[in-house]
């Protein structure tokens, strides 16, 4: 079943089109990875999903209803059934790091103190990340704020994740954990995920799905196993590494 | 062709302050559209006032203190010319009440706290921190700018006081310690001269400087693009913007309140 479907989207830039004519659809259930290369709009597109960006033209579906003609109010309900894992974990830094994650219970929830706090306990524990409660952001590795964004992220159970650049940055053993931890995850709480990416091999490790954006278009959509047969000139430069 | 060079680069200018204005209007309507919205973050607000009052105290008392002091030295001297040494109480604190007490106080609140807030949103803004905030459902304007306006609104009024209370302290000290003035006459003519309206119009100065540093200040955050290099940017134009708003706006209300 079609969750989200984004028909001829269209979004420019002072005059540079970085989406033109985008199509795409994301089932529910499925972990949907966007491929491409830096810069050809991929933060950009994943923006569209919960409204932080609106198109100039074209729609953006959330079980048929138009989240790009949605009025801010209804936008903003439905931006709680989203989970979003900023590129670098987007922890507000005035706050620690169990406040952080309090934050989306406290803004949208009339739970109990108590309550709230046993919620950031069992959400920390989930990304393996126990007892941090107190620390500021600032004073986490990298690969932890991560971790810790992905249980901010986690905090309102979400139907739907987006995952925005999730390894970018990483030395390749957090690139491992921060890739089994989103699998287990979204497989374990059976949620949808949309994840853009430029890294391969979480794409063919963790995708059910994988699409692959270029020059504003979603190219082609199919399996790891035919996105790696795929005869398109575009996809395999990308795959090999090749230079232009 | 310079001409008309020249004109496109005025109208340039002439259209940037005017979408400027319209954008700093959008988001005060914003701030008074959110305002009675739940839920209401008492703790965060308090944190504000604290920041732009409590912490700004001891750099307006100071501020307060010497502009008082050098008030009163400069009247001196030109009251000294004819004979009108005892008008000297009176004249400063007319002037404090009126005019340097809620200008000087703006200017040093924008000076610490604007230029500090601009920075934060702006470090916000280019971190994703905000779009964080869009992303969980929370309004940036409702946690960032509203807590920040509000303070604002309150607080500079409040740091106008203790600023004109401490400057007729200061002009007390040089006029009748330094000086050699009469107390009684001092402390006289300050009270014949200065009226309730004065300290009122003053204080209602000082909350619309508030309020406009605030706006400024949190508008320029929220607009920030790039890195360090963009945060800079509005910082400076945070502070140079309230500065020159706090001017024109000064001599506007003292024409129509005075």
């Amino acid at each position: 079943m079609h969750l989200i479907r984004l028909v001829d989207v269209h979004k420019a830039f002072n005059g540079l089109r970085v989406l033109d004519g985008l199509n795409l659809t994301v089932q529910q259930g499925e972990i949907t990875v966007i491929l491409g290369r830096s810069g050809t709009g991929k933060s950009v597109l994943l923006k569209h999903l919960i409204g932080l960006i609106r198109p100039d033209r074209g729609q953006v579906l959330l079980k048929g209803v138009d989240l790009a003609r949605l009025p801010e109010r209804e936008l903003f309900s439905v931006r709680k059934r989203f989970g979003y894992l900023f590129q670098h974990g987007a922890l507000l830094d005035s706050l620690t790091i169990g406040q952080n994650i309090a934050f989306p219970l406290q803004e949208h929830t009339s739970w109990p103190r108590s309550q709230i706090e046993e919620v950031v306990t069992t959400k920390l524990a989930q990304v393996s990340l126990p007892g941090v409660e107190h620390k500021m952001p600032s004073e986490l590795s990298g690969g932890m704020q991560k971790r810790a964004a992905l249980a901010r992220a986690l905090a309102l159970d979400p139907e739907i994740m987006l995952f925005d650049e999730p390894t970018t940055g990483l030395d390749p053993i957090t690139t491992t954990t921060i890739r089994q931890l989103i699998a287990e995850t979204v497989r374990g709480l059976k949620l949808t995920a949309v994840v853009i990416s430029h890294d391969i091999e979480l794409a063919l490790a963790l995708a059910d799905v994988i699409a692959f954006l270029h020059q504003g278009k979603i190219l082609t959509q199919e399996s790891p196993v035919s996105f790696q047969l795929s005869p398109l000139p575009e996809v395999q430069q990308f795959l090999k590494g090749e230079p232009d | 062709m310079m001409f008309a060079r020249l004109l496109a680069r005025l109208g340039d200018l002439f259209l940037g302050l005017l979408r400027e204005l319209g954008e700093m209007a959008m988001l005060l309507v914003n701030c008074l559209l959110w305002l009675p919205r739940p839920p209401y973050r008492i703790r965060h607000f308090f944190g504000q006032l604290e920041f732009i009052g409590v912490r700004s105290l001891f750099i307006v008392a100071l501020t307060g203190l010497f502009s008082g002091m050098v008030l009163a030295l400069q009247a001196y001297y030109g009251f000294r010319k004819f004979g009108g040494e005892s008008l000297l109480g009176g004249a400063v604190a007319l002037s404090m009440t009126r005019e340097i007490g809620p200008v000087l106080t703006s200017l040093m609140v924008t000076a610490r706290a604007g230029s500090a807030m601009a920075a934060e949103l702006g470090t916000m803004r280019v971190t994703e921190q905000v779009d964080a905030l869009l992303a969980m459902a929370v309004h940036p304007v409702h946690y960032l700018a509203l807590p920040r306006v509000l303070s604002g609104l309150i607080m500079v009024p409040l740091l106008t006081v203790v600023d004109v209370f401490i400057g007729i302290l200061g002009g007390y000290f040089v006029g009748v310690m330094l000086l050699g003035i009469n107390p009684g006459t001092y402390m006289q003519k300050m009270v014949e001269m200065v009226v309730a309206s004065d300290l009122y119009n003053g204080l209602f100065k000082s909350m619309v400087f508030g309020l406009l540093l605030a706006l400024i200040s949190c508008h320029q955050g929220l607009k920030a693009r790039g890195g360090a290099q963009g945060v800079g940017l509005v910082t400076t134009r945070a502070v140079v913007y309230s500065a020159v708003a706090i001017l024109i706006v000064d001599y506007m209300l003292t024409a129509l309140l005075f």
